[in-house]
């Protein structure tokens, strides 16, 4: 690697970090295709540079914009003006690869399809980076990472709703399935969180039950390390078997949904996989707190349950709210694969994308599916900040 | 979690596990009487397209392949951003290892199809991505919490930096490197089951032909072949952090 060195030594003038991505903004720019052209939807892509796709004088205010962004992100600028200029990077992108698609998609075609180039991603992927390294900088509180999510959110919604994006690949996909569409984005939430609650419910008790005995303790967490291991198609397909048992001998289960494909292995398998992480944690949180301040609580004359309630599980939380995030932003990419066992959610456009060789079907269900566990993790570290603040209070 | 220990009558399932497999992986027509239940209409009971250690087989080399080229990265770019010139780069490294991991690994296999094609390429290049955080964090871990004492006592017997990393800082960290990889190892024994989707011919085969014809069977035996192999290779691993646990001078390795 040169940069290393090479930021060494001009460390007082340059930004490193900043000038490695202002080299992927600059090299996405002038040699990779913002736009790609496809004459139908699973025909191979031709790539149309910045300067090819867009319209009229939107090719040289682009350029103005990537050279400013460039120069804003090397230069050792504060944070803030860094903030602006990858932020306003971000929107101009948003707007030209929206504009790129109106005006490349040939008038009167219903099959053609426009898709954001590799030179898109590439600067989203910069973009972004310099977007998280502004904000690290600028060492937000926890409500205000939680704010700026918001904003960001809001941003994203309003370029959904105006119709800029309206004539991009990835939108024809959903035009033409958005009932299918918002249907299965609530079933894969609904998989993610219900799967998550119900290993909480079960999880933390179950923790405080082992944290008492040692022997049934080891042998739980390693029943549930091994459950952990198993590969999650091999669990799904692991948990057909018997539940299409049950549900064809156990009277009134397939009332009830269970049966062999479908939602019932998906939501199990899920359940499972959350387990361990979820006790685990709860166990450990348990055990940070100090022996001194289980004294301290019972000489104020507080009952068991009181100390449970009042002292230990406050003190506990953010151990155990870590175990929860990694499940949550787990189980969102694992619902996926419930599309295969007939359990519904993104995961049913990716594999029928897959199946047509259709990417923007795939990334219909894939982007999705990114944003939300993307989301959820910075949702749930600044939960854990706020609730780490609590206790040093 | 779990402490690693040497060969102790604990890992007798694990031995056991291993012989069943085997046995099975050698000749599975002598199983069929056990699957025969779960087929409908005179299906067969066992996966016959391709031989079930065939594809074993071709489902470890992705593994290892995958694994190897992670390690090499992950080790090579943590040990870059632990020397102080590329220390500015540490955050930049975490975020990319971090997002990436948040890509769901179905995702990763569809959109690199376009570029590379159908076959093993897609999903090589899904098992190297998936690989890298959790190696790269360890490895990280490894060499930033190492004890300083142990740091300038090299410095001290005058080494260079390379002597020291190579004879220090690296041994003292392998057994959390090790357990990286076998993070890394048994996600990616995960995506190339699915790397079937994407037509590479690895176990997922069994289990999607299973789901696509109705045969339970398959699914089954699919599922149980690659959970067996999880369970093998997380065993395998834990022993080699242990045995690296111990000559580091440590009681045992965090997992």
């Amino acid at each position: 690697m040169a940069e290393p060195a090479f930021a060494a030594s001009r460390r007082a003038l340059i930004d490193p970090l900043g000038a490695t991505l202002a080299a992927i903004v600059a090299i996405a720019f002038l040699f990779q295709p913002l736009m790609l052209l496809r004459p139908n939807r699973i025909a191979p892509a031709q790539g149309a540079f910045a300067w090819e796709a867009l319209p009229g004088l939107q090719p040289m205010a682009c350029g103005i914009i990537t050279a400013l962004v460039v120069l804003i992100l090397i230069s050792r600028a504060d944070a803030r003006l860094r903030l602006a200029a990858a932020v306003a990077g971000l929107v101009g992108l948003g707007l030209a690869v929206g504009s790129g698609a109106s005006h490349l998609l040939p008038p009167g075609s219903a099959y053609a399809r426009v898709a954001p180039g590799a030179g898109a991603w590439l600067a989203l992927f910069a973009l972004s980076l310099a977007t998280g390294d502004a904000l690290v900088r600028l060492r937000l509180s926890p409500s205000g990472r939680i704010a700026a999510l918001v904003v960001a959110a809001g941003v994203l919604a309003g370029f959904l709703a105006s119709g800029l994006w309206s004539d991009l690949s990835v939108l024809r996909e959903y035009a033409s399935r958005s009932d299918a569409f918002l249907r299965e984005l609530w079933v894969h939430a609904g998989l993610s969180v219900f799967s998550l609650l119900a290993a909480v419910v079960v999880g933390v008790p179950l923790a405080m039950l082992l944290r008492r005995v040692a022997t049934l303790r080891r042998a739980a967490l390693a029943a549930l390390n091994v459950l952990q291991t198993i590969p999650s198609m091999a669990l799904f397909g692991l948990l057909i078997a018997p539940l299409a048992w049950i549900g064809a001998h156990v009277p009134g289960a397939a009332a009830l949904g269970i049966a062999g494909i479908g939602v019932a292995p998906a939501f199990i398998a899920l359940f499972a996989y959350s387990l361990l992480p979820i006790v685990g944690s709860t166990i450990a949180g348990f055990e940070a707190v100090s022996e001194r301040t289980r004294e301290a609580a019972d000489a104020m004359g507080m009952t068991a349950w009181q100390k449970l309630l009042r002292v230990e599980l406050p003190l506990a939380l953010p151990v155990i709210l870590t175990g929860v995030r990694i499940v949550l932003v787990q189980n969102i990419g694992l619902s996926v694969i419930a599309g295969l066992v007939g359990g519904g959610g993104l995961g049913v456009f990716v594999f029928q994308g897959i199946s047509q060789t259709a990417t923007d079907l795939v990334l219909l269900g894939a982007l999705p599916t990114v944003a939300m566990a993307f989301a959820a993790g910075i949702v749930f570290d600044a939960l854990i900040d706020l609730s780490r603040r609590q206790e040093t209070r | 979690m779990t402490p690693a220990a040497p060969v102790t009558p604990a890992r007798l399932p694990t031995l056991l596990l291993l012989v069943c497999l085997m046995a099975f992986l050698a000749m599975p027509e002598a199983f069929s009487g056990l699957f025969a239940p779960l087929t409908r209409n005179g299906a067969a009971p066992i996966y016959t397209q391709a031989p079930l250690l065939f594809l074993t087989l071709n489902h470890l080399a992705l593994v290892a392949a995958g694994t190897l080229a992670a390690t090499i990265a992950a080790v090579g770019l943590a040990i870059a951003t632990t020397r102080l010139a590329g220390l500015s780069f540490l955050p930049l490294a975490r975020a990319v290892a971090n997002i990436g991991q948040t890509f769901p690994p179905v995702a990763v296999l569809a959109l690199t199809v376009p570029i590379f094609g159908f076959g093993p390429v897609p999903t090589l290049v899904a098992l190297f991505l998936y690989g890298l955080l959790p190696i790269f964090e360890t490895t990280l871990t490894g060499l930033t919490e190492l004890a300083p004492e142990a740091r300038e006592a090299a410095t001290a017997c005058g080494m260079t930096e390379t002597q020291r990393l190579m004879k220090v800082e690296l041994p003292l960290a392998l057994p959390l490197i090790l357990s990286g990889i076998r993070l890394s190892a048994v996600i990616a024994l995960a995506t190339a089951t699915i790397g079937s989707t994407v037509a590479a011919s690895t176990l997922g085969e069994v289990i999607i032909s299973g789901l696509l014809t109705g045969n339970t069977a398959f699914v089954l035996q699919g599922g149980l072949v690659v959970a067996a192999l999880a369970i093998l290779l997380n065993e395998g691993f834990m022993l080699l952090e242990a045995i690296a646990a111990r000559r580091a001078g440590r009681p045992s390795a965090k997992g």
